[in-house]
């Protein structure tokens, strides 16, 4: 899958309670989280996000709480794909089990900027920066955690397994 | 080559003999948990993945804590929909209100967590319950929803960091000052996708309630889990709590010979006293630096310090005293048991006598749910967990993390201070 769209830049330990704030977790339908998408951090995201568009992140992206509202709340925005150095562990299996795409790649955090436009190939993890003419190569999954996102997601997995049995 | 306790747990759990980290395995579970803000996202794929029937009933614990009693009509309609999945799936460990308490509070009080277990909740604080010897994490809704249809998760073998504590406790330093000087010394993401093993004689020394608080706060160094080994301490604990055996498998102790990614050692013998400032807990200073900073609001409960030796200590502080009259003192017991012991224990009197006002167990103002939502430029400290932008309500409000004994000292002193200081 290819996908393109202009990067929204964040720094380190962008954290669960700035993506999607607990006064919004009251509700759980992706559109309305959608709203209200990284408001603490960034006021102007959720009005001025458009599909497609890519976050890109420094370490530990998605820290703190649990809540798979984060990546529901990114995943709604119309955001393609999280670009981080790295992610914090409850968010990576959150983002990977609702078929939100990530990847790791410390050298494309440094190598794009603010409203660059940037071309993912998702299936062989390249990331190019449409505006410099850098390409990047992100870090491989894991073969059970391909397994995941080529199904799109752990619903899918579960289901599969319930059939089976 | 020996295996950390943590590396055991999740061999016997995959039926294997041994793990190594790194490895992906597919393990069974013994109890799984959702509380009122992750349960509706679980449910909601429970049922996308065409499941009917929870595996076992008896294995999972819904908790209706974060924003119960119901704070507005959409909270309202969440927690039905959680009652109305636990009643139809005969769900044995619902709690609802009026039985309920903070989930990482009730669970190890209520004997539903033992050395050994493997527990997955929907809540980051899930690692809480590694003070017993069990394995435990955190996931999220549709992890969670998995594990109620499958009975089992997918994990990856953690790394282990062993984390070594010697000398003595000083007074009024506990478990919440040896986990903030941890997070302080590897910071937010030194324990990432790791598993914090928590050893040494200072360990030992350190109550259970105490272990609770350092295991839960191992998600804050970003890891998968904290844990203890069992001892004498764990198995008064279990004697009390526990009604079931737990001999499942050989040791609950690492092998001497087992493998660390990073080792380390505190000193706690000239420990101060730690204060996590604004807005990351691995912002830690030790008392004697913070300075002078005026409060609005101190906080003393959550699933990190709202149990009975919390409460202990503030009730020590707060005798005879009263809340410095610019601060508002919010204490929340963690559960239904430790407020009637509070009761029992004269410690209600003394709470109300310094003025402080006291709720019935709930998360409440931690997340910044409600009970004691701050205000844009307002200052609070908190026993809670976390301190980042907006955690306990306005972006622009701000929250210093501590334990109780210094908590309940700056409600009265108006400003951080230590019980010395007073």
């Amino acid at each position: 899958m290819i996908l393109k769209g202009k990067a929204w830049r964040y720094g380190r330990n962008v954290d669960t309670d700035v993506i999607i704030p607990a006064r919004y977790l009251n509700v759980s339908e992706p559109a309305e989280l959608a709203k209200h998408c990284l408001e603490d951090l960034d006021p102007g995201f959720a009005c001025g996000v458009h599909p497609g568009d890519i976050i890109v992140a420094e370490e530990n992206f998605g820290s703190g709480s649990s809540r798979e509202h984060a990546p529901v709340a990114i995943k709604a925005a119309g955001v393609s794909c999280v670009i981080a150095k790295s992610f914090a562990r409850i968010f990576y299996r959150n983002a990977i089990n609702i078929g939100l795409p990530i990847l790791e790649c410390p050298e494309a955090v440094e190598g794009i900027g603010l409203g660059d436009e940037v071309r993912v190939d998702l299936a062989g993890g390249r990331i190019e920066n449409l505006a410099t003419g850098a390409i990047f190569q992100a870090q491989p999954f894991p073969e059970f955690m391909r397994r995941l996102i080529d199904l799109g997601g752990l619903e899918e997995y579960v289901r599969e397994r319930l059939g089976k049995e | 080559m020996g295996s950390t306790i943590t590396e055991k747990i999740l061999a016997a759990h995959a039926g294997l003999d041994r793990v190594e980290p790194g490895q992906i395995i597919n393990a069974r579970i013994d109890l799984a948990l959702a509380n009122d803000i992750t349960a509706p996202l679980a449910i909601k794929a429970f049922r996308n993945m065409g499941a009917d029937k929870v595996f076992d009933p008896n294995k999972i614990a819904l908790v209706p804590d974060h924003f119960m009693p119901a704070k507005d009509i959409q909270s309202a309609a969440q927690c039905a929909m959680m009652r109305d999945f636990a009643s139809e799936q005969s769900i044995t460990h619902f709690f609802e209100i009026g039985r309920m308490g903070i989930e990482h509070v009730l669970l190890p009080e209520n004997g539903l967590v033992g050395p050994g277990d493997l527990v997955v909740g929907a809540d980051s604080h899930t690692c809480t319950y590694g003070a017993l010897g069990a394995f435990s994490t955190g996931v999220g809704s549709t992890d969670l929803a998995a594990a109620m249809a499958l009975g089992e998760t997918w994990l990856r073998v953690p790394e282990s960091l062993r984390l070594e504590y010697t000398g003595t406790l000083p007074p009024w330093v506990g478990g919440k000052d040896l986990i903030l000087a941890t997070i302080g010394k590897i910071g937010v993401e030194g324990g990432r996708y790791m598993a914090m093993e928590f050893v040494g004689p200072a360990i030992a020394d350190l109550s259970l309630d105490g272990r609770f608080t350092m295991a839960n706060m191992a998600v804050e160094a970003g890891a998968k889990n904290g844990i203890f080994h069992v001892d004498a301490k764990t198995e008064e604990y279990l004697d009390r709590h526990l009604a079931r055996d737990y001999a499942q498998y050989d040791s609950y102790l690492s092998d001497p010979d087992a493998a660390y990614v990073r080792e380390m050692t505190f000193d706690v013998s000239g420990m101060e006293p730690q204060v996590a400032f604004p807005h990351l807990p691995s912002n830690v200073r030790p008392l004697s630096r913070v300075g002078e900073v005026a409060l609005d609001q101190v906080v003393i409960g959550s699933c990190t310090n709202g149990r009975m030796e919390d409460m202990e200590i503030a009730a020590s502080i707060l005798a005879g005293r009263k809340t410095h009259p610019r601060v508002r003192l919010i204490i929340i017991p963690g559960s239904q048991a430790i407020f009637a012991d509070m009761i029992r224990k004269g410690y209600m009197e003394i709470f109300l006598e310094a003025e402080a006002v006291v709720s019935p167990a709930t998360c409440g103002p931690c997340l910044g749910g409600y009970m004691g939502i701050l205000a844009a430029g307002e200052r609070a400290l908190a026993t809670t967990n976390r301190n980042f932008v907006g955690r306990m309500g306005h972006p622009e409000s701000e929250v210093y993390l501590a334990g109780p004994a210094v908590a309940a000292a700056s409600a009265v002193a108006g400003r951080i201070a230590g019980p010395d200081d007073l």
